[in-house]
């Protein structure tokens, strides 16, 4: 099978039953894709599937033959996606292990809502755990963010 | 692999013109003096902690020795270094030290005393590069030393108009004396260039892109990956295993035997079936088809429920006292009013969002680990015992960690890829699944603990029983401990602060049936939890404000005098002493009075909300906390405002300051609502975020507000005394909303049920 992964054709022909992460982790040595559950309850391994927000833990490789999946590290060359931008104008991450998750949620987040509330922003992150304990931080970097990109 | 700089390189770097400066527990030297050798005649040993290099191209490098877990030591004590030595903040680097207690101190990133320990060290060796430089360009331009000046990055004679960069004067710098420490002049806070100010933190880039290296993520070449099914019951072994189906799985190369722990067990692995495999995935494939029976030990009995009731009858009986002033039991028998109540907290798994991982190399008899560890130093002496090679054949290096929490301070899981090295004969990176974390933690300790106040026709407090009996970290070096270490009741229970006249403390006997470890805060989160709580009963009891009751309660600003406390062992103060960081109740006051101030305390809410508070010391730091709550028909809850009021001393980062105080509210959140590990036959019944669960996004607080009280006194801890003032708080916050009285802690659904006991015992 054939997917793109940060824009790059890839082939795999491993164990289809295996999880997205461990292909970006093990095989790709992309590991700004975090482990962190392995069940889908903590979003550390956020990815962009077709642009949509998922988990690349509980995503296994058998269900994405020609799909396009962009990583933490396919978010922007420079690494200035405004989202990291603001993360970093806001000096949101502690030990910065569940940021590229936090990062690409919110950057999905962003994109299907412009401008969203507190309320929205607690519904759409809510899959993201941080133990650290950056939410506050988390929520003003996702407003900056919005702000940002209007202005 | 995050950066690391072995003391070779400084040699080096020495050798090819960089000043590098050694700060020791006696003072600076240059690195060539240390190349005599210990048994040269220079005077007292030579200790150094910290080195400092400055190269010709102006690059300023700090060695950090003690582990990043997001607490930002890191860029605070390359802070600190720069700021009194006047460097570019954009020179500066930092590189993590490996595993050399010999030559930094203690690595154990614990106790919260990082800045406790180097800030003094730090700021002197900043100074000893500025003075060097400075009387180097002095010396070169041939004016007295008084009128030149380092000035971020460059040494600058203003008189004359003449400045040069920091590199351009390393190599005169090399060749001057060091200057005697009591020469130094240390900037005045007003000079602070970074210190007190916001600076981002050196790893912020990396934590944004994906390019922070953690343990999860070491790659070596022909590495190998190991999972490994571990007993469930602390001392449980292989009874029988049945590996055939586990070795025909695509990528698994071998099942190896891990010799199981007999508790106590240290910080020695727990054994049992590792699979090693190609890749991750293989191997936790191999190990889902591995066929174990277990042989369970006599742990296999545990179960919390029993074991909950269990300390709550201990608690009901006289223990063993640990404190006593005045005379409790007649001046309780007495009192015209008496509040008791018992409060319980479960156990806790630290759960950080990196699982442990390691990565070993054995070789030639030697072996070399990369880790996520919190405790470097703790990582050679475990694998120098379990493997029987010296301390000075294992070299540890240290990555990021993805948290730690006291969780990274037990090295048990580099020592199993230290293990699986040798076995393989090939790097072995050992990977924990959540399951293996939340399974086979250290865990935080279970706690029962009783409470007894008499109140005066005044509603003055005149008498204070405490009990407490929980398993002690004891019990995980020692046999047959049943009692909390005297540092153990000295984490906010024997250093009581209160002015009561009459006060006894004692503990039960509680022996430990899982591996007990230290959690963020350790044994001040149910000392605090019960103090803290029993304030606010006896306020209500006494039909007072409890804000008012508490300062009431805390009497005139004083020392403690600690030795004069009625204590029956020593007194423990996180291994300093109560004349350097004396028990201040005045400290208590301010912080008590400016969170109050800041949340508007007695200012009216509407229906369903209240405001809670806490105060506790802990780590030397004194904190308090105004908790305002939502309590909505359902029993669920909001969160719309946290205030909190610290005092740790000295500030040098207060973002970071201020960020580990908002973390502390949110995992000290987590503690209180959510966080419960049971045991049933022995077994952790959780064992992944869907059953224990954590604080998110959508229950955080929506605002949290730090106050941080400016001080010139000696830090304090900051990473851990946020965490024991939250759940008091918040319990208080649901009283003053609801009448609600919550004792059993997790508050869990406790809410969305009907109340099955009155919310205040009052008796006579």
């Amino acid at each position: 099978m054939q997917l793109f992964i940060n824009g790059e054709r890839r082939t795999f022909e491993g164990d289809a039953a295996m999880p997205l992460l461990w292909y970006l982790r093990d095989e790709l040595g992309l590991t700004g894709t975090k482990f962190g559950c392995g069940i889908g309850a903590c979003g550390a391994c956020t990815v962009h599937l077709e642009g949509t927000a998922v988990r690349s833990c509980s995503t296994p490789m058998q269900v994405l033959d020609g799909k396009h999946i962009i990583t933490i590290e396919g978010l922007d060359a420079n690494g200035n996606h405004p989202v990291q931008v603001a993360w970093r104008a806001a000096n949101v991450p502690q030990c910065g292990y569940c940021q590229s998750g936090q990062i690409m949620q919110a950057v999905a987040l962003l994109e299907s809502t412009p401008h969203p509330t507190d309320d929205e922003i607690d519904t759409a992150m809510q899959g993201n755990i941080c133990r650290c304990g950056t939410y506050v931080r988390i929520r003003s970097a996702i407003h900056a963010a919005a702000q940002g990109a209007a202005s | 692999m995050s950066e690391s700089l072995p003391r070779r390189d400084f040699v080096k770097a020495a050798a090819l013109g960089s000043l590098v400066i050694a700060i020791t527990g006696t003072g600076c030297r240059r690195l060539s003096e240390e190349a005599r050798g210990p048994s040269a005649p220079v005077g007292p040993p030579f200790e150094p902690v910290v080195y400092v290099r400055l190269d010709p191209s102006g690059t300023v490098t700090i060695v950090c020795p003690r582990s990043e877990m997001g607490q930002g030591i890191r860029t605070t004590l390359a802070m600190i270094v720069a700021d009194e030595m006047e460097a570019d903040w954009k020179d500066v680097t930092i590189v993590q030290a490996p595993g050399d207690e010999k030559k930094y101190g203690s690595q154990n990133t614990d106790g919260s005393t990082s800045i406790r320990d180097f800030l003094p060290k730090y700021r002197e060796a900043g100074a000893t590069v500025r003075a060097l430089l400075e009387a180097a360009a002095a010396k070169e331009w041939n004016v007295p030393v008084a009128e030149v000046e380092a000035q971020n990055g460059r040494v600058v004679h203003s008189s004359s108009r003449r400045s040069l960069p920091f590199g351009k004067l390393v190599a005169t710098a090399s060749t001057l004396p060091i200057p005697a420490a009591a020469s130094l002049k240390l900037k005045h806070p007003s000079q602070f260039r970074y210190i007190g100010k916001e600076v981002p933190s050196l790893d912020l880039h990396d934590m944004t892109t994906g390019k922070a290296t953690f343990g999860q993520d070491l790659r070596r070449d022909g590495m190998k990956i190991a999972v490994v099914a571990r007993p469930l019951v602390y001392g449980g072994k292989v009874a029988t295993l049945d590996s055939s189906d586990a070795e025909k799985v695509p990528g698994v190369e071998r099942i190896v035997r891990l010799p199981e722990a007999s508790p106590p067990s240290g910080f020695q692995t727990l054994g049992g079936v590792a699979v090693v495999a190609t890749n991750t995935w293989a191997a936790m494939q191999g190990r889902r088809k591995l066929k174990i029976t277990w042989t369970d030990g006599p742990n296999g009995s545990y179960d919390s429920e029993q074991y909950r009731t269990q300390l709550e009858q201990t608690v009901r009986k006289p223990g063993k006292v640990v404190r006593s002033q005045g005379d409790t039991r007649r001046a309780l028998a007495s009192a015209p009013t008496r509040v008791s109540a018992d409060y319980y907290l479960p156990h806790l798994a630290h759960a950080p969002m990196e699982p442990p991982a390691a990565l070993a190399v054995f070789e030639n008899g030697r072996c070399e680990t990369w880790s996520c560890t919190q405790n470097p130093g703790g990582v050679r002496e475990t694998i120098a015992t379990a493997l029987g090679i010296k301390v000075e054949d294992v070299t540890a290096n240290v990555t990021l960690l993805g948290g730690g929490f006291g969780r990274k301070s037990k090295p048990d899981y580099v020592v199993e890829a230290a293990l699986l090295a040798k076995e393989m004969g090939a790097p072995v990176k050992v990977v924990w699944t959540r399951e293996d974390d939340i399974q086979h933690d250290f865990y935080h300790t279970v706690a029962a603990e009783h409470l007894e106040g008499g109140i005066d026709a005044n509603g003055r407090v005149t008498s204070w029983l405490q009990r407490s009996a929980l398993p002690s970290i004891g019990a995980l070096f020692a046999p047959n401990v049943l009692y909390q270490a005297e540092w153990e009741v000295g984490q906010g229970m024997t250093d009581f602060p209160y002015a009561v006249p009459n006060y006894q403390a004692e503990m039960g006997p509680a022996p430990a049936h899982a591996r007990i470890g230290w959690y963020r805060s350790v044994v001040n989160i149910p000392h605090a939890f019960a103090i803290g709580s029993f304030i606010d009963e006896l306020a209500h009891a006494a039909g007072k404000d409890p804000r008012e009751f508490l300062l009431e309660l805390l009497g005139p600003d004083r020392i403690v005098n600690m030795s004069e406390a009625g204590l029956t062992g020593k007194p423990w103060n996180y291994g300093d002493s109560f004349e350097s960081h004396p028990l201040d109740t005045g400290r208590l006051r301010r912080v008590v009075e400016l969170s109050t101030s800041e949340a508007g305390w007695g200012q009216p809410l509407p229906a369903g909300r209240g405001r809670g508070l806490a105060v506790h010391r802990s780590f030397l730091s004194y904190v308090a906390m105004v908790i305002e709550v939502e309590v909505k028909p359902d029993g669920s809850l909001l969160i719309p405002r946290v205030d909190v009021a610290a005092d740790g001393g000295f500030i040098a980062n207060p973002d970071r300051v201020k960020a580990q105080f908002e973390g502390a509210t949110i995992m000290g959140l987590s503690n209180a609502l959510y966080g419960e590990i049971t045991f049933r036959e022995g077994r952790p019944v959780q064992s992944n975020f869907n059953a224990y669960q954590v604080t998110r996004m959508h229950v955080a607080p929506r605002d949290i507000r730090v106050h941080l009280v400016p001080s010139e006194a000696k830090p304090g801890g900051i990473g851990e005394p946020g965490v024991p003032p939250v759940a008091p708080a918040l319990s208080n916050a649901i009283f003053a909303a609801t009448g609600r009285r919550i004792r059993s802690l997790p508050v869990g659904d406790q809410l969305a049920k009907p109340e099955d006991r009155a919310p205040v015992k009052t008796v006579g």
